[in-house]
């Protein structure tokens, strides 16, 4: 039963980055008629329009080029850069490792306090620091990106303290984990992004099983408190809870772009922000292809975790 | 920047207590959103900022591409308020005049959306079948691509331009403000006034406009104050990513990511926007807010 569900949504997901690639490539059909020209300027000359409408492969028909760029995908073959001429690939290789260890730290940090936060906001519900709690993440929840992460490099560093760098400034090729205190304020704000969702959700969430049937009985039967607060609510909670987080987790993949270009990091949000200012095609089609893959796989986890525990989602299947 | 989490945002919203409200008496919706403080706190912002936005060109104290080379990057100047920009020229005139272009920008991209979006929503739910099937399949395909992502690849190829981004914004959050207005409209669909509309036939699109359209503008009105939040979070992001307008205009997200470099030494010229853009969005979003609340309290009195 389980095996037939999880396959229908494997088949949907794959079908999803299909579609996905579809729009990623017809995008660059929309490139005013004269495409080489318009990613090289009016200065090009005729024989560099040329080597670049031979390089795209722009003489040959649309779904000949469409063909051949998605079994590229599959094989780790994203095209060649116009703007560097070399493979994307390898252009992207170890940007890829740097937002990878920029997402993972600021997850490992946000799953955990959102929900203690949460579950701690929930059990003082209606007090001034449950309504502290949820006046600050809704404050959070409204900003934008770049404001979090501007006023976090103006307290701590430039205008107010100056302990931590305000960029990340490295040799390239240095990988980022070296310089650990570089990772500070990125990774912060995206916990500040990230978490007031979770904290939310969780206590919500929380709130309807405190006041459930079984919690009512388990504290009649005179069951402990701390008990009754992590044996029998909280784990009912984490259920729904999970894909928020599972959503906020291929949010990331996305958010990074923003981050990633304030504090100059070298990963693939601050690649794509450069590709688009320089219209290089072939690496803004490739990051977001790998951008729509997290998204689709971390939510397909989700989905399958959310098919394993719910016992209404398996019977109705 | 969000995708279905902006649901389960609501849903959060949702599932926070209704504050407890005489369930006798109807209030009009104006009046249960201003009842929170929410809303209050939210109006207010929100009104601050549009007046220095929409207002504040009014009364340029000098014009935005004036350069005084001697005052290059001065926190103070005689010349005005908060200092010079490491052009020379004015912070303050070109913080009051670089709000207009964000706020419109995100008022368009809403719009668009909403109807957009509340069009498709009613479509699916009313017409069901074969039709909704596709149409959510194909809301779940653009969902897959985080807006911004989406943005970029539309600025790639189209090139930084207000109305790539307005429609793209737009575009984007028509799914899911479709999603929202799809599962309202199923929840009325099977009303009385609803099957009485069909028993003489009216047109499709009158039952959409008289009898749907009103019936689910409390989940739409939510929609809209979340979706204005993060077109400006996303409209002022592309500005400050320089894919927005182009220098020398004066905008609220050009001017934070021209004068970054310049934080420590003339930190206004980044602080202004950023603080109306904070003020703006929280504003917006306590509003959004106020709103579920003032919805969730009708349904209770329902």
């Amino acid at each position: 039963m389980f095996a037939k569900v999880i396959g229908r949504r494997l088949i949907l997901s794959a079908f999803i980055l299909l579609a996905v690639s579809l729009i990623v490539f017809g995008a660059t059909l929309l490139l005013p008629g004269d495409a080489a020209r318009a990613i090289l300027g009016q200065q090009a000359t005729p024989e560099r329009i040329a080597a670049l409408n031979e390089q795209l492969g722009l003489n040959q028909p649309a779904w000949q080029r469409y063909f051949s760029w998605l079994g590229g995908l599959f094989v780790g073959d994203f095209g060649t850069s116009t703007a560097s001429g070399g493979p994307v690939s390898e252009l992207l290789s170890q940007r890829v490792w740097a937002s990878f260890i920029l997402m993972a730290a600021a997850a490992v940090i946000s799953v955990p306090v959102g929900i203690g936060l949460g579950v701690y906001s929930a059990l003082h519900r209606g007090g001034r620091r449950d309504q502290a709690l949820t006046g600050i993440s809704l404050v959070l929840a409204a900003m934008p990106e770049f404001v979090i992460g501007i006023a976090l490099i103006a307290i701590f560093a430039t205008s107010v303290f100056q302990i931590l760098p305000a960029v990340t400034l490295a040799p390239p090729g240095d990988p980022v984990w070296m310089r650990p205190e570089q990772l500070i304020l990125p990774t912060l704000t995206l916990v500040l992004v990230v978490t007031p969702y979770i904290v939310r959700m969780m206590r919500a969430t929380m709130i309807e099983v405190l006041d459930s049937g079984f919690v009512e009985m388990a504290r009649l039967k005179g069951v402990p408190e701390t008990r009754v607060i992590f044996r029998h609510a909280v784990p009912h909670a984490l259920g729904p809870v999970a894909q928020v987080v599972a959503i906020q987790l291929a949010w990331l993949a996305g958010g990074v772009v923003v981050v990633e270009f304030l504090f100059r990091y070298p990963g693939l949000g601050q690649a794509l922000i450069d590709a688009v200012t320089y219209r290089d095609v072939q690496v803004v089609q490739a990051i977001s292809m790998l951008v729509a893959a997290v998204y689709v796989v971390v939510n397909l986890a989700a989905d399958i975790v959310g098919i394993l525990t719910n016992p209404k989602l398996r019977s109705a299947a | 920047m969000s995708n279905s989490l902006d649901d389960l945002k609501s849903a959060a919203t949702d599932a926070g207590e209704v504050p407890k409200q005489s369930q006798t008496t109807y209030q009009p919706f104006v009046k249960r959103v201003l009842a929170q403080r929410q809303g209050k706190i939210g109006l207010v912002l929100t009104i601050i900022v549009l007046i220095l936005a929409l207002g504040g060109p009014l009364l340029l104290p000098w014009a935005t591409g004036n350069t005084a080379t001697e005052f290059v990057a001065k926190p103070f100047s005689p010349y005005g308020l908060f200092g010079t920009d490491n052009l020379g020229r004015d912070v303050f005139s070109r913080f009051i005049a670089g709000g207009l272009t964000l706020i419109v920008y995100s008022v368009l991209a809403t719009a668009l959306g909403m109807i957009l979006g509340a069009i498709i929503g009613m479509l699916t739910a009313y017409v069901g079948g074969m039709f909704d099937s596709v149409v959510m399949r194909l809301n779940d395909v653009v969902l897959a691509i985080p807006q911004l992502v989406f943005a970029l690849l539309a600025i790639t190829v189209l090139g930084p331009q207000g109305w790539v981004l307005v429609t793209v914004i737009g575009v984007t959050h028509a799914p899911r403000i479709a999603r929202v207005a799809r599962s309202a409209t199923l929840g009325v669909i099977n009303e009385d006034y609803i099957l009485a509309a069909e028993m003489y036939a009216m047109p499709r699109w009158k039952m959409l406009l008289r009898e749907l359209l009103p019936n689910i503008t409390g989940p739409l009105s939510v929609e809209a104050g979340l979706r204005l939040t993060y077109s400006i979070g996303a409209i002022a992001s592309l500005s400050f990513l320089g894919l927005g307008l182009q220098p020398p205009a004066a905008d609220w997200g050009l001017m934070i990511n021209e004068n970054r470099i310049a934080l420590s030494i003339q930190p206004w010229g980044v602080l202004l926007p950023v603080i109306a853009i904070a003020l703006l969005t929280v504003g917006t979003n306590l509003l959004a807010d106020s709103f579920a609340r003032a919805t969730a309290s009708t349904s209770v009195e329902a």
